[in-house]
Parts: structure tokens; C-alpha cells; sequence
């Protein structure tokens, strides 16, 4: 015990005197936190909208300035035919085309029935598909508006109509930040943890000091312990760090307790940093081991679902996800922060990332060899 | 050139035999096509989601079975009472919970006006938005099969075409931006590991006193990247031709030759980060925070570039992988030629001549 106290006081030295580290550690996650959230929003408005308008009608007028008005679409380009309408498409300068063809007020009126015609922008499919819904949302509107103008209905409505009410819970304004920052928050968190503890014990045999350390009477797990418990405590530092830039600039307080997260988190980050140590046991070099834990926590990142939700994955993909420490922590951030959630709502998480920690330690201790080869 | 030849032979090698990286060199763009392509999508589909019905008559159980038909939804719980609502979210599962009150079908038959309840969970409002709409649009289906006999006057038609994209697939978004993301990291992050690397193990003195020009010797370095980057070019393209179904619908050379200039816009990014970091580990982080997610955010490709605040809109014109993702986007998928191009090139070609300049002057033969 007493030289494991010697390991943590050299471990703690070596971070705290090396001023790159500190760079790393705390000012880069901090800008990250601050820009990230803003970046990240799916939410789509701002489609710029192209108008081909052959009837010059009043209602062609008034279907244009209401859709305008919904504040999800610009008005970007007024086109006299639709070829031309396309050239601004090719150029990025549109996202959606509305044609109006001409005699539409006519059709509408005499024939009881007309058409429009839009062209959407689909390389983007999420945007292409919301786009199209919103534009035939208002169509639908404007066509409801046009027809109380020609028809008296009864009193009585003879339509059996059923009145769909939606609430949305736990994020009634529809604010994309509160639930990106605490997903984006633990991607930080893991980003930094693993590639310090994959970086680490390499470093130690590329410098050629490992062999000073394999020479003294240290334990192995010893020495596992000595390079954890120091990145734990700077890993636990940023989360809090990370934790206070929620509150403060984005004014998120999480509806359960501080003390869950914390609890999740310092089990999460035990298993986190056994893989860094892992993969540090068996890389070679530091350029070697940064690549493979940074391929591994990409893919981790990639499948935790922060981006995209893990049940439109296919099957296959929401496998590797079960084994995908990362997608536990997220899931739990945003359950406790946003919905409340306690420590029994959380107990197989808990469960799942215990295993992953002794999985990944064990394994580490074991690989972690005194003798060089 | 023959001292040239033996240092650029020096650096395959140190590649060539770092069995591990270079297996991961090779195979990051593949697992990335495979993951962005197949795994990773917005569309919504199976979702989980709850009942409380609690009038519990034909029609709540027609709309129910409708609902859970559907490849949108899967029902998956049902509830008793109001107060389990809130349970249900806390745990995780459940999406949505839809409500029918007392009554229902009585209402709707007899006063025309029955009402349903979507409770969304809206920690993540896109798919919140998704489901409520998916879900209001099976309710109003069967709306209409009750309404069939009437027939509406003064009918507004929209046609609808998706362009370049039919289907609305991602891989067509996904893949210009994993071209960008796979060469800023394969060039920019390990260019400036293997410069920083020799500082760090001391060879660089060993390298600076020979006898060639330190521009050759950051040129040698650089080579065997280009050509590990060139042969990732060609993996994604293959595969998001023959696996991912998304088509090179422009000139395939203007695509090479635009994917060659960007590839060297990252190497000089890589050599300019060797200049002023003194360790891989700095190197690494500096890389990853100043280039990796820039590239993921501000390349357009995850997130819409015109919905940020104007100031990220502003800086995001400082990142070469949007005007690479642009360029990709427009010759690729969308088949134009170097006339729409011609901007964004301009710019890229830009910048490189800007950073190889800062870096080549930067360099230090000096030890410190």
C-alpha cells in the first residue's frame, strides 16, 4: 500500500508539471462544451425556398406568403420557369422548389381540384423529409383556409373528426441543447479519459522508464492502480467541470440528483480507463495506441447513440451497443438529468458498466507483463 | 533525388511495419462507410412505445393494431392508470404514450368529436416531433376510412419529388462527409504523430544534420501518407459505390484530382501542428480538438451549417473539410462539373499554399 502511495505521488507530479496536459485537460473540453452545443442542432428551419409562379393569382400570392410566414422556409429565388428554378438547386443557393402552375386559381375554383408541384433538395434525407412534410402540412392549412371561404359548413359536422392533442414531456420547448450537452458530456469525458490511459504505460516504454519501474518490488495491480487512480480523479474533475458549464450557460439542472451521476460515473470511468490500460499494455508505441483507442472510442461514439437513436440501428448494430460502454452513460446522463431518473431505474446500467470495470482491469493487470521481452 | 528516395523509403517503412496501424489506417474508412451507412440513421423505425386505452372499445383497438402494424411503432406496454406515465419514461423504454380517453368510440359516433392523447418524451425532440407526426398520420388514415362517402371539394394536390435522392437515403449525405472526416485524420493526425515522434525519441537530430534540405525531409514524411490516404479514396469509393448503392455521378478524375488537393490541405495542417507541439500525446489532442471536430461539426455533413448562430457560420468557412464536403457533394451525388466547382477549389488551393508556406517557414533545424 505504502508504494502505491509513492506511484500516485509520482503519477500526480508528472501530470501536474507538464503544463501541455493541463491545456489538454481543461480548457480544450471547456471551448469544446461551449461551441459543441450550439453546433449540434438537428432542428430544421432556415430552408431556403425557391417560387415558380406561372399563375400570378391571388391565391398563388397568398400560398407563398403563408409559407413564408410559418417561419420555417426563406424565400431565396423567384424564378420564371422551372429549369431555372433547378440551376439555383444545383447551386446549393435553394433547398425546395414550390411550382405553381399557371391556371391553378382557375383549376381550384372551376375544377374543384389542383396541383402543385415541389422539388426538394433530398442529398440530405432527414432534412429533404421534414422540408416536404412541413410544405404539405401548410398546403393543407391553406387548403382548409380556401375551402371555409367557399363552403358554409352545417352546424352539425356530418365529418367524424378526431382531434389529436400532443404534449411533448421533460422538454416542452423542444430545445435541442438540453439534450445534446449531457451526451456531449460524456463524450469529453470518455475522449479524454481513455486516450490519457492508452497514451500512459506507452509512453513509460517508449521513454524507456518501464524498466526502471519493473525492477522495483511495485505489484502489478499495484501499478495498474497508481496509473488509475490519478486519470480517474482528473476524469472525475472535467465531468464536474463539465457539469458546472451546463448549469451556468445552459442553465440545465438535472431533475435527479447530482449524487446518481456521480455514482454512475466513477464506475463508468473505472471501466473506461481499464481499456485505455488495456490497450496501453499491448500497444508499442504511443502513435499506435492513441490510433487504436481513438478508432475504438470513435466507434463507441458513433454507436451510443448521441447522434442518432440506438432503435433505428439495425439489429446487428444494437448488439455491439449492449457492449458499448459509452451508450450506458449517455442513456443514463439524459435519464437522470432530464427525466429524473434514480438509482433503481438505472440498476442494470449499473450492473452492465461493473462488469465491463472488472472485465477490462482484470484483463489489464493480467496482460501487464514485468518482464521485458 | 536518390537521398530523397531512401528517406521516403525510410518512412514506408516505419508505416509498413507498424503492423497495427496500418491495419488500422486501412480499415477506419471502411468500418466508418459501414457504420455511417448502415448503422446510422435518423429515420425512425420500430420505436418503443406505451398504451393507456381506457375506454378500450372496436375502435381504439382498430386504431392500436394500426399503430403497432405500422414500421414505425411497436407497442410494447400497456397501461392502467394516468400515474404510470411518468414511471414508464423514467425507466427508459417507452417513447411515447398514447392516450384514449373514456368513451372513445361513443364520442366519435354519436358527437362526431372523440380525442387521443400523444404524451411524447421529448428529451430528443426530433424523434419526438418524427413520432407524433407518424403517429397523427395513422390516426387521420383511419379518419378518412370512416369519411370515405364524403368527398371534399376544392382539393389542393402536392406532388412531391425528392431530387438526387429518391429514397432519402443517409449514405448519400454520410459519404462526401466520411471522405472529408477519413482524410483530415488519416493525413493531418498522423503526420504530425510521425514528425512529433522523431522530436520525441531524439532522431530529429539525427535527421537534421544529413545532408538533405529539411522542405525534402517534411516532403518524404508525407509521401506515404498521401498514398495510404489515396488508397482510402479508392476503399470508400468502392464501397458506397457496390455496398451503399450511392453512384459517382460526375467525372470520376475531377473527384480524384479535387480529393488529391484536399488530401494535401490536411498533410500541411499536420506538418504545421508538428512545428508547434513537442509531444505525440499534445500532437494527438491537438489534432483531434482542433481538426477532428471541427470537421464533424462544421463540415455540414452531421449538422446543418445554416442553423448555427452567425458566428460558428462564420468560422466554419475556416475549416478546409467544408469546402472539400461542398465539392465532393456537388461533383458525386449531384454529377456537376468544374464550372460549380471552380469557388470552393479556389479557396481549398488557397489555403494550402497559405499553411505549406507558414509551415516550411516554421520549421526549425535547430534543436532547442
Amino acid at each position: 500500500m505504502r508504494s502505491l502511495k509513492f506511484l500516485l505521488q509520482k503519477e500526480l507530479r508528472q501530470i501536474t508539471r507538464d503544463p501541455s496536459i493541463f491545456r489538454i485537460l481543461f480548457i480544450m473540453p471547456m471551448i469544446q462544451l461551449l461551441i459543441l452545443p450550439l453546433a449540434a442542432d438537428y432542428e430544421i428551419k432556415n430552408i431556403n425556398l425557391g417560387v415558380v409562379d406561372q399563375d400570378h393569382s391571388e391565391y398563388s400570392r397568398k400560398l407563398v406568403n403563408k409559407i413564408i410566414s410559418s417561419g420555417y422556409f426563406r424565400l431565396r429565388d423567384y424564378s420564371s420557369s422551372f429549369p431555372h428554378a433547378l440551376h439555383s438547386i444545383e447551386q446549393d443557393k435553394t433547398d425546395l422548389i414550390l411550382e405553381i402552375p399557371a391556371h391553378f386559381e382557375r383549376d381550384l375554383v372551376q375544377d374543384n381540384e389542383a396541383t402543385l408541384f415541389v422539388a426538394v433538395n433530398a442529398i440530405n434525407g432527414v432534412k429533404a423529409g421534414l422540408g416536404g412534410a412541413y410544405i404539405q402540412g401548410i398546403i393543407k392549412d391553406y387548403n382548409q383556409v380556401v375551402r371555409t371561404q367557399w363552403i358554409q359548413y352545417p352546424k352539425f359536422n356530418p365529418q367524424a373528426t378526431i382531434e389529436v392533442t400532443s404534449s411533448d414531456w421533460y422538454n416542452p420547448n423542444m430545445n435541442y441543447r438540453v439534450f445534446m450537452v449531457p451526451g456531449i458530456l460524456v463524450m469529453l469525458v470518455t475522449m479524454i479519459g481513455s486516450s490519457f490511459a492508452a497514451s500512459n504505460i506507452v509512453r513509460e516504454k517508449e521513454m524507456g522508464t518501464i524498466e526502471q519501474i519493473n525492477v522495483t518490488p511495485i505489484k502489478k495491480y499495484e501499478f495498474i492502480l497508481g496509473k488509475l487512480i490519478p486519470f480517474w480523479m482528473l476524469a472525475i474533475t472535467v465531468l464536474t467541470v463539465g457539469l458546472i458549464i451546463a448549469r451556468l450557460v445552459y442553465s440545465i439542472i438535472p431533475l435527479g440528483h447530482y449524487l446518481t451521476i456521480y455514482i454512475f460515473a466513477s464506475i463508468y470511468l473505472l471501466a473506461v480507463l481499464g481499456l485505455g490500460l488495456l490497450l496501453s499494455t499491448y500497444a508499442q508505441t504511443q502513435q499506435q495506441s492513441m490510433l487504436v483507442s481513438f478508432f475504438i472510442t470513435m466507434i463507441f461514439n458513433l454507436l451510443s447513440g448521441l447522434y442518432t437513436p440506438i432503435e433505428s440501428m439495425p439489429e446487428w448494430a444494437q448488439w455491439i451497443t449492449k457492449f458499448n460502454p459509452v451508450s450506458y452513460f449517455i442513456e443514463v446522463m439524459r435519464m437522470v438529468m432530464l427525466k429524473g431518473s434514480g438509482l433503481s431505474d438505472i440498476k442494470y446500467h449499473i450492473l452492465a458498466v461493473i462488469g465491463f470495470a472488472v472485465f477490462f482491469n482484470g484483463w489489464a493487470v493480467l496482460n501487464y507483463k514485468k518482464r521485458s521481452i | 533525388m536518390k537521398q530523397f528516395l531512401v528517406f521516403v523509403k525510410k518512412e514506408f517503412l516505419h508505416i509498413w511495419r507498424d503492423s497495427r496501424t496500418l491495419f488500422i489506417l486501412i480499415w477506419m474508412p471502411v468500418v466508418q462507410i459501414v457504420l455511417y451507412g448502415f448503422a446510422l440513421t435518423n429515420e425512425v423505425k420500430n420505436s418503443k412505445i406505451a398504451i393507456l386505452d381506457e375506454s378500450q372499445d372496436e375502435a381504439t383497438t382498430v386504431i392500436i393494431d394500426r399503430i403497432d402494424a405500422s414500421r414505425y411503432f411497436q407497442v410494447i406496454k400497456h397501461l392502467h392508470s394516468y400515474k404510470e406515465i411518468e414511471a414508464t419514461f423514467r425507466q427508459g423504454k417507452v417513447r411515447m404514450v398514447i392516450v384514449f380517453p373514456q368513451g372513445f368510440r361513443n364520442d366519435l359516433l354519436h358527437t362526431h368529436h372523440a380525442q387521443i392523447q400523444l404524451i411524447a418524451d421529448a428529451t430528443d425532440p426530433n424523434t419526438a416531433n418524427t413520432l407524433t407526426n407518424y403517429a397523427s398520420s395513422i390516426i387521420n388514415d383511419y379518419q378518412e376510412t370512416l369519411d370515405r362517402d364524403l368527398k371534399l371539394p376544392y382539393r389542393i394536390n402536392a406532388q412531391v419529388r425528392m431530387l438526387y435522392n429518391p429514397e432519402l437515403k443517409g449514405a448519400y449525405n454520410f459519404v462526401p462527409g466520411v471522405m472529408a472526416l477519413v482524410l483530415m485524420l488519416v493525413c493531418a493526425m498522423m503526420t504530425s504523430m510521425a514528425i512529433v515522434r522523431e522530436k520525441e525519441m531524439g532522431t530529429m537530430e539525427v535527421i537534421l544534420v544529413s545532408p538533405l534540405k529539411p522542405f525534402r525531409i517534411i516532403i518524404a514524411k508525407t509521401i506515404p501518407y498521401l498514398l495510404v490516404s489515396m488508397l482510402n479514396i479508392a476503399s470508400i469509393l468502392l464501397l458506397s459505390v457496390y455496398a451503399l448503392d450511392v453512384p459517382i455521378a460526375g467525372n470520376l478524375s475531377l473527384l480524384l484530382g479535387e480529393s488529391i488537393l484536399f488530401t494535401i490541405t490536411s498533410l500541411s495542417i499536420g506538418i504545421l501542428i508538428s512545428n508547434s507541439v513537442k509531444t505525440q500525446q499534445a500532437a494527438m489532442f491537438t489534432s483531434m480538438m482542433s481538426l477532428f471536430l471541427p470537421t464533424l461539426l462544421f463540415s455540414g455533413f452531421l449538422f446543418p451549417v445554416e442553423n448555427m448562430p452567425i458566428a460558428l457560420q462564420i468560422i466554419s468557412n475556416i475549416v478546409p473539410a467544408k469546402w472539400y464536403y461542398i465539392i465532393v457533394k456537388q461533383v458525386m451525388i449531384k454529377g456537376l462539373g468544374i464550372q460549380y466547382v471552380w469557388k470552393e477549389t479556389l479557396i481549398l488551393v488557397g489555403m494550402t499554399a497559405g499553411l505549406l508556406a507558414i509551415s516550411i517557414r516554421n520549421f526549425k533545424i535547430r534543436l532547442e
